[in-house]
């Protein structure tokens, strides 16, 4: 199975061979009940990103509830996220409304005076009868400048699936980041990253001799990084689709790249941007280089374990593609149907090329139907929901739940094996188990 | 708009899911955004049900508002009925479809499935999860045992839903005239005597000269522990010539819920889902239901004679050398001495909480504290029960406000829920999970009842688990300055981080915790109150302050901590 030229020198001495991969293959596209999660479920992960953040849905009981059960385990003193939760009254009128909704936000703020920025969340119920939370936060926002800055995005489920609910926040933060001066390039690394792949990058830059790097979000909301004509910004994460609009209009540019996962993935994203800012062939080589070799080192074992094995993907975060990418050329597996929620050809455009051309790519989900393509597959593996997982363990099949893929460190080269690890695992326990 | 925390209850149609999911061949189609399909979870992984949940969701999005979401919703329901081919289908909104006014049980109707159609009103934005569990049992109920009588006797098929809750009108007086009286949500609903029942019973036993025979009503999906309890209360019923014949809706068909009306009488095991069905069925068949929930051994005890009166058999003698439960030896040995009148703070819905609280009380010898609910539909059981145990009753769906009362009453050991483990573990009191919402944990491998004999040995374990033992809590009060035995170390029979904050009282400020102005403590004091046991140190430094604040001293010393506490040892 193993491609018999190394993919990574390959990479580095011509530009990835303009092979079509999957770039012009169909994409199956589907209506019909999607098993996915809102955009409201990215507050998990971003109100730890943000330390001085808080996010305020404004929703239903459900929405509450929602939120609750992804991230219920997490017992903190003040988590920094809650429901205004909409009751009968606040249906009657918009105006009663809007005032229920600034008697939340300031029995908040007294509550929470270490809060520096509020997030005002939309949510499917608040969309539907056309809260204005755009005009809610700028009316908040003027009553409590220059102490809290209030922004609003929107992580309803109509709107949103599951990551988007990142995008809309970020791009929510780009109108609000200063005015970059001058005409000094700059570099901005777009998604929110573990912490210590954050460090792990801002090394490596480093080494690539790139001075002016700044990453968004930030880990506090006073520390926002400046924007202008003169940014070029890269996408660390593959759903950021309107944060990079936003980033647009603000003039900076995006470096096209593959994403930062794999040895392969996270040189080529590295490349992609030193080849922006002019950084010398030889000094690319040389940042690069121990720490590929690293990688994929620590890549092997695992290789040796995943290699042929068969994998099926149901739609969930956006990561699916260049998840696929990274497991089929750096560890050999063969890629049956890659589902994705939302396929951004221009974001992906760089990974599509590298995808085998045999690859069946789907957009959207109709989950009963695609449950019967995985069950006719029985593929080694199908990468899926919490809402799926169990189910198909018990039809025999082995799963990987996906949302580990969002909460773990995955980027990067020191995160390879432990991305790989995260595949190999459900497989090594199926064989263990004499049960 | 209430801004929320933690939640206690879902939306009411994840209450429709759980008597889905409980049931077999039922399906749900709900009309519902993208995104709402998280439910699921619930059930494959917090209870690790191994089927997806029998739900279809339309899951709209955005731009299917523009066009029609009725026609989505109906060719949903469509190819659902054709791919699952369930016998009964339950229609109904979310809380955003709600506000689009699709109306799924119209559309249903239009759709002409062959099997029957139950549409669920559920109102979001002012009920929740139980309620909408005890709306669609009900309306489930009514839609197939209904079929059984003419349509002249079924005189109430036109009434429209039931109000919210349980027990409204059950008689609030004069419960706590006979000590030992359980509360119960439905105590009060059927005439104390019951002999109609039992007459009933045995005029249709000695025709057929059958066992009687009673239905299991309220175990669902995702309910604390009801798989187990179940198993106990049927085995339990066996034990004392009771046959089951329907548990419904855990485990039942629609075919099941019409065989309802055959049973002698039903057994209610939990009140906030079942009740309203009972009441039903009470008018319709004219079958009396149990109101005793049979948690801890005193009200199980009464569950049985209770059973026997309704199935017109004699109780049975429960002879003294075969103990039923190991609870009252364990509780009588001496090694228990110490629980005596510890004081515990109880949360919970309205059933588990008001069991606990008698349960704590007669049966461990505790002191009770606290006693509150999130089920505002039996809040005057609880207030009453409150009064009579001379507590403030609580009655909060608010996190926050829970909390605050907990930090008040610097309760020892807290019964609650899952939520009330957060708060626990905060301020550093051990705690004990008694109700819902709970998480995966409280879905365990091993029998783990809560009601019955066993249950009772089951709450015994877990309510003395988080407490410091006995001998340990001796010493700490002993030798304050041992370097590695002292308070802040875990109690060597827990695990690491069962209890985590050094010192409770002073760790947290929750909002409203007044700490009387201008009363200070001195340096001396201060180091005093650390002499004192953790667990009842929050309460001495809120009694001190108390009584300095009261005599306006303005500053507190060693003398100041001992005046208050002969003052308050009365
Ligand atoms: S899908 Fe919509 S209604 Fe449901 S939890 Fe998400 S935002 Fe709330
Ligand atoms: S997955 Fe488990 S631990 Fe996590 S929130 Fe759900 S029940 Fe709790």
């Amino acid at each position: 199975m193993s491609p018999s030229l190394d993919p990574l020198g390959a990479a580095l001495q011509s530009p990835p061979v303009p092979a079509p991969g999957c770039s012009q293959a169909p994409v199956l596209r589907e209506r019909g009940q999607r098993e996915v999660f809102c955009g409201l479920t990215g507050i998990v992960w971003l109100h730890r990103k943000i330390q001085d953040a808080f996010f305020l849905v404004v929703g239903s009981r459900t929405c509450a509830h929602l939120m609750q059960s992804a991230a219920g385990v997490m017992i903190f003193a003040e988590p920094r996220f809650a429901t205004a939760v909409m009751e009968e009254r606040d249906l009657a009128g918009l105006a009663d409304a809007n005032e229920e909704l600034d008697a939340a936000v300031t029995k908040l703020l007294e509550r929470r005076p270490d809060i520096k920025m509020l997030f005002l969340v939309g949510s499917c119920p608040s969309e539907v009868i056309k809260l204005d939370l755009s005009r809610a936060s700028e009316r908040l926002s003027r009553q409590y400048a220059p102490d809290v800055r209030i922004l609003s995005y929107s992580g309803s489920g109509i709107e949103t699936t599951f990551t988007q609910g990142e995008d809309n926040c970020l791009a929510a933060l780009v109108p609000t980041l200063p005015q970059a001066e001058g005409d000094e390039p700059n570099l901005l690394v777009i998604g929110a990253l573990a912490d210590v792949v954050e460090d792990q990058f801002a090394r490596l830059f480093d080494a690539l001799g790139m001075e002016n790097v700044r990453f968004l979000p930030p880990r506090r909301s006073r520390d926002l990084p400046p924007v202008g004509p003169s940014t070029r910004f890269l996408l660390a994460q593959p759903f950021l689709g309107e944060t990079a609009r936003a980033l647009e209009e603000r003039g900076a540019q995006r470096i096209a790249a593959p994403f930062p996962l794999g040895a392969e993935g996270t040189t080529l994203w590295l490349k992609a941007a030193a080849d922006a800012f002019g950084v010398d062939p030889m000094r690319i080589r040389s940042a690069t280089a121990a720490p590929e070799a690293r990688a994929k080192r620590a890549l092997e074992p695992y290789r040796a374990e995943l290699d042929g094995k068969r994998l099926f993907f149901f739609p969930d975060s956006q990561l699916e593609i260049p998840l696929a990418r990274m497991l089929s050329r750096e560890l050999g597996m063969e890629l049956t149907e890659v589902g994705t929620p939302y396929l951004h050809r221009q974001h992906l455009s760089e990974e599509l090329p590298l995808l085998p051309a045999e690859t069946a790519l789907s957009e959207g989900q109709d989950v009963d139907r695609q449950l019967d393509r995985a069950r006719a597959i029985r593929p080694d593996i199908a990468v899926c929901g919490l809402g799926l997982a169990n189910p198909l363990e018990a039809e025999g099949m082995t799963t990987k739940w996906s949302i580990e893929l969002l909460f773990t460190p995955i980027q990067g080269y020191e995160q390879a094996a432990d991305l790989a690890a995260l595949f190999a695992r459900p497989l090594d326990r199926r064989t263990r188990l004499r049960i | 708009m209430q801004l929320t925390v933690w939640t206690y209850e879902g939306p009411p149609h994840v209450g429709a899911m759980r008597i889905a999911t409980a049931m077999e061949g039922v399906h749900y189609v709900l009309h519902a955004p993208q995104g709402d399909t998280y439910a699921d979870l619930l059930f494959t992984m917090i209870e690790r049900r191994d089927k997806r949940p029998p739900v279809t969701y339309t899951t709209f999005e955005a731009r299917d508002l523009g066009k029609d979401t009725a026609e989505l919703f109906q060719s949903t329901l469509i190819a659902a009925y054709e791919r699952f081919l369930p016998q009964a289908v339950l229609v109904g909104s979310s809380c955003t479809a709600e506000l689009i006014q699709d109306d799924p049980g119209g559309l249903a109707q239009a759709a002409n499935l062959p099997v029957p159609v139950v549409p669920l009103e559920l109102p979001s934005y002012q009920r929740k999860e139980n309620w909408g569990a005890a709306e669609t049992f009900y309306q489930l109920v009514r839609a197939m045992a209904g079929g059984q009588v003419s349509q002249s006797q079924n005189s109430d098929a036109a009434h429209s839903p039931l109000p919210a809750g349980i027990s409204p009108t059950r008689g609030e007086n004069g419960l706590f005239e006979t000590p030992g009286t359980p509360f119960s949500p439905l105590a009060g609903e059927m005439s104390p005597e019951a002999t109609e029942g039992g007459a009933l019973a045995q005029a249709s036993q000695s025709q057929t000269r059958r066992r009687p025979r009673c239905n299991i009503l309220g175990p669902t999906a995702l309910g604390f522990r009801h798989r187990d309890d179940v198993a106990e209360i049927r085995k339990l019923l066996g034990e004392i010539g009771v046959d089951v014949a329907v548990v419904a809706p855990l485990g039942a068909t629609p075919g099941d819920l019409a065989r309802l009306g055959e049973a002698d009488f039903n057994v209610v095991l939990y009140p906030e889902i079942a009740g309203v069905a009972a009441k039903w069925l009470k008018r319709q068949f004219g079958q009396e239901f149990t109101t005793v929930v049979p948690i801890g051994v005193g009200a199980t005890r009464e569950f049985v004679a209770e059973v026997c009166r309704l199935a017109g058999i004699a109780a049975p003698e429960f002879a003294p050398e075969k103990p039923q439960s190991n609870l009252p030896w364990f509780s009588r040995s001496v090694d228990s001495n110490y629980l005596t009148g510890k004081r515990v703070f109880v949360f919970g819905d309205a059933t588990h909480a008001l069991a606990a609280a008698r349960v704590a009380t007669e049966e461990f010898g505790f002191t009770l504290c606290g006693l509150g609910t999130y089920t505002r539909e039996l809040a005057r059981d609880v207030r009453t029960a409150a009064k009579e145990y001379g507590v403030e009753p609580l009655i909060s769906d608010d996190y926050l406000e829970v909390e605050a009362a907990i930090a008040e009453a610097q309760p020892e050991l807290v019964l609650g829920t899952q939520m009330e483990r957060h708060i626990a573990k905060r301020l550093g009191i051990g705690c004990a999970v008694i109700s819902a919402p709970v998480h995966v944990q409280d879905y365990p491998a091993r029998y783990s009842p809560q009601m019955g004999f066993e249950g009772a040995n089951v709450l015994w374990d877990s309510w003395v688990h988080p407490l410091v033992m006995g001998l340990e809590e001796h010493l700490l009060g002993m030798f304050r300055e041992d370097f590695e035995f002292n308070d802040e170390a875990v109690p060597s029979h827990l695990g690491s981080g069962a209890r985590t904050a050094p010192e409770p009282a002073e760790g947290i400020q929750v909002a409203d915790c007044e700490a009387p102005a201008g009363v200070g403590w001195g340096v001396d004091a201060e180091a005093e109150l650390r002499k004192i046991p953790f667990f009842v140190r929050g309460k001495a430094r809120r009694n001190t302050e108390k009584y300095a604040a009261e005599r306006g001293l303005a500053e507190i010393t060693v003398e100041t901590l001992y005046d208050a506490k002969a003052h308050f040892s009365r």
